[in-house]
């Protein structure tokens, strides 16, 4: 294997494993902020105890996401150090900001939120709580600026030539705002709360099933599935809102996504299919026809943007960007299902009869999961071949001093170190699920009797 | 010395300030760290984690926010200093990784084995961040070869040599010191006093260190001085540095752990701060040629760039320096253990 495929192998495999913290972290901090909200509201101690559990599995994935996202940052400087020096000056004010407003408020008020129970009174904790959770999200606002600017630049101008081209800001709020940004912030935030809702109505299902924590699993249950209600119907419009930009922005990604070889009015949207990428052809297909066309300009004239009008060497790989899309789809629609087939049996009160709905409940953690990796590899390898959509190609963002040697060695580290942590985490996730809240069953309450 | 105030200064300073800020705070976690396998007694071990618990995240955010700003404001630096100590920043990676881990997972499981592994973990790791993080500023006190690309070409082992290596245990001692210092102002009894009889051996062990780089920096490096030479008024910090370290032993007598963790801080501050004025307004030296090395001008972004981020900062810090104030306040006090506790 050659140096840029192994960098970027280390860089994906790195992402990819952060990607499933912070997510979980933004869901489940915006449902504690929910949960602990109730408990100010009804003072009943049901929900400060049922908020105390969800703290602790938020903390153990706060903490990998931690550890794994300093990682993130670092890897910019040692495997794209030219990438670094071209993207420095517009990159970098994202970067800061993200750390100055978000890293600090969701750390420093963490320690409260896991430690300070009895050490602040219960508006301060709660406060605490929304601090924690509002860090979150602005963290996730500001990589997901930075990561725009790289599929559509804004703001800018490029200064110096050859090597020593880099990008300069020529506009902070063309940056901030730039054409991708807001549609894919919100797109992303919603997928992360679509993955602490499930992993959530995932460990409540178990519980249900095991017949175990029967009021707290129920009322977990209950909080999560409007959560998830709201963030799965909520993709609908940002993953939309997002796919017509790409089409405006980036029509090389989107022709990849789609399949699309020659330029086309009436394009049809497929359902799913393999693409085979030198017949140019798609097999095992079912598409609607003239709907591509539709989604993106509401009409069936509008014309789609072929991948033979780019030359070759700007088209990205197609099969992987058709498979990942179609899968995020198939998902998205899933949880929509899901959520909607939840709220009605719980609408009908015969939710928590339905035990191969809990079943199936138990399994969704991995959805949102699953959707949101390959919404990620939908937008980066669609990108390919540029890190910098049209400005700066992958193959130049590589660090020089760097040799083939190092980069096999820390690639087999990750791995290695990354396998290990994936194991301790199911095993502490299973600890605490196997642990349990602490006697949120024995508290009476007027809301619902235990185990009814 | 040529001294403009202007932007790029102001964010050599302000970097050097979140370095400050990174070594103080995150310098008495290491500390900690360091010292934890001294300590045999689980319950006792378990204080020593406790007393960092709530607190040790938010403070690796300044070697985050750190890095965050180093690339921001000086892209040439990040990139070059980044993929130059390839190895070691993996290395210092995975250590940081290897550290979150065990001071998480520790407590969680009571078999001896389990416990003593991640002690081990925790501790190893707290103590080559530290050499790490050490070796690095010695490197940028030797200078680096480079190319006039900005290019480091250099190999590993280059980075190491007696030098930079006594940097390393330097600030590995110093944060020992300074980690001693903020467990006895936050232990009771008979832990306090064990820790208490360490302040001493823990000043000595730096002292030394300290009194040996200095001479091998005066002897081998006499360029961090140029500017002390032009400017005599900076050896005030030299005192000032010297003056905080004195105190510290006297504070611990007279039973006032905070005044003496507050002089150890000074003595952090002042040393790196000597550091800064050495090295400025360079921030990487190219030992084989001084054309090529990267300064405050030629390894900077832009203007306009720099002047937002120092808008975000001024922002954004008063917040920062709020709740970190905040957050020390609700945790000050001795370390008791409870359920929610590593």
């Amino acid at each position: 294997m050659d140096f840029e495929i192994l960098s970027r192998l280390q860089f994906a495999f790195t992402i990819a494993f952060h990607y499933i913290y912070p997510p979980l972290s933004i869901g489940i901090g915006i449902i504690l902020v929910i949960m602990e909200g109730r408990y100010l509201k009804t003072k009943d101690k049901f929900y400060e105890n049922m908020t105390k559990f969800w703290v602790k599995v938020f903390a153990l994935t706060f903490a990998i996401g931690v550890a794994t996202g300093i990682v993130m940052e670092f890897e910019f400087g040692t495997n794209w150090a030219t990438y670094s020096r071209f993207v420095g000056d517009v990159f970098g004010s994202a970067l800061a900001a993200e750390g100055i407003f978000a890293f600090f408020l969701e750390s420093g008020f963490l320690a409260v939120l896991v430690f300070g129970w009895d050490k602040v009174g219960p508006k301060m904790h709660f406060f605490s709580t929304l601090m924690v959770s509002l860090g979150s999200m602005f963290s996730a606002v500001w990589i997901v600026i930075a990561n725009s600017w790289q599929q559509t630049p804004a703001g800018y101008h490029i200064v110096g030539e050859g090597a020593n081209a880099r990008a300069e800001i020529t506009d902070f709020w063309e940056l901030v705002f730039n054409p991708s940004s807001v549609d894919r912030i919100s797109h992303v935030i919603s997928g992360a709360w679509l993955a602490g809702a499930f992993l959530i109505i995932s460990i409540s299902a178990y519980y249900i099933i095991k017949n175990r924590h029967i009021r707290f699993a129920k009322s977990s249950i209950k909080i999560a599935l409007v959560v998830a209600l709201i963030a799965s119907l909520f993709q609908l419009f940002t993953g939309h809102s997002s796919a017509v930009g790409v089409s405006k922005y980036q029509p090389a990604k989107l022709a990849a996504m789609e399949a699309v070889f020659d330029d086309q009015t009436n394009a049809q949207l497929y359902l799913f299919g393999w693409v085979n990428e030198d017949k140019q052809e798609v097999s095992f297909s079912i598409a609607i026809p003239g709907m591509l066309s539709y989604l993106i300009g509401f009409d069936i004239d509008t014309k789609v943007t072929g991948l033979n009008s780019f030359k070759e060497e700007d088209r990205p790989p197609v099969n992987i960007v058709f498979q990942a899309y179609h899968l995020m789809i198939a998902i998205g629609m899933a949880l929509i299902l899901l959520s909607l087939l939840g709220v009605y049996l719980w609408a009908r009160g015969t939710l928590f009869k339905q035990k191969w709905l809990m079943w199936i409940f138990v399994f969704s953690v991995l959805l949102p999961q699953i959707a949101n990796q390959v919404g990620w590899i939908t937008a980066e390898v669609g990108r390919q071949p540029w890190i910098v959509y049209g400005l700066l190609r992958t193959s130049e963002g590589l660090s020089k001093s760097v040799e083939i040697g190092q980069v096999w060695f820390s690639l087999i580290l990750f791995t290695l170190i990354y396998i290990g942590l994936f194991i301790l985490f199911i095993y502490l996730l299973n600890e605490k699920i196997q642990h349990g809240p602490e006697d949120v069953d024995s508290i009476p309450s007027e809301i619902g009797h235990p185990k009814s | 010395m040529e001294f403009t105030f202007d932007l790029n200064t102001i964010w050599f300073f302000l970097i050097g300030i979140l370095l400050i800020g990174y070594s103080i705070l995150d310098g008495f976690d290491l500390g900690v760290g360091a010292l934890h396998l001294l300590v045999k007694d689980d319950t006792e071990r378990r204080i020593m984690l406790n007393s960092i618990g709530p607190v040790w995240d938010g403070n690796e955010v300044w070697l985050v926010t750190g890095g965050g700003a180093l690339f921001a404001a000086f892209p040439h630096v990040y990139a070059t200093v980044f993929s130059g100590f390839y190895s070691a920043i993996m290395l210092l990676l995975f250590m940081l990784i290897f550290r979150a881990v065990a001071i998480e997972f520790r407590s969680k499981r009571p078999m001896r084995w389990w416990r003593q592994m991640w002690d081990v973990a925790f501790s190893i790791a707290s103590i080559l961040i530290a050499f790490l993080a050490g070796v690095a500023v010695g490197n940028l006190i030797t200078g680096i070869p480079l190319n006039a690309n900005k290019e480091f070409i250099g190999s590993f082992w280059g980075l190491i040599n007696p030098y930079t290596v006594l940097v390393g245990v330097t600030t590995v001692s110093l944060f020992m010191m300074h980690g001693a210092i903020y467990g006895v102002m936050k232990t009771e009894q008979a832990l306090h006093d064990k820790l208490r009889g360490w302040v001493n051996n823990t000043i000595i062990f730096f002292i030394i260190c300290y009194i040996t780089t200095t001479m091998s920096t005066l002897i081998y490096y006499p360029h961090m001085i140029q500017h002390f030479k032009e400017v005599p008024a900076l050896f005030v910090l030299a005192i000032l540095n010297m003056l905080a370290i004195a105190n510290i032993p006297r504070e611990i007598l007279k039973g006032k752990d905070f005044f003496a963790f507050l002089s150890s801080c000074a003595s952090i501050a002042a040393l790196l701060a000597l550091f800064a004025f050495g090295v400025f307004p360079n921030f990487v030296i190219a030992s084989n040629n001084p054309e090529f090395s990267l300064n405050i001008y030629n390894a900077a972004s832009s203007q306009k760039t720099l002047n937002i981020m120092l808008i975000i900062a001024l922002i954004g810090i008063p917040f920062v320096l709020a709740y970190t104030i905040s957050i020390y306040w609700i945790f000050r006090g001795k370390v008791k253990l409870n359920n929610m506790s590593y």
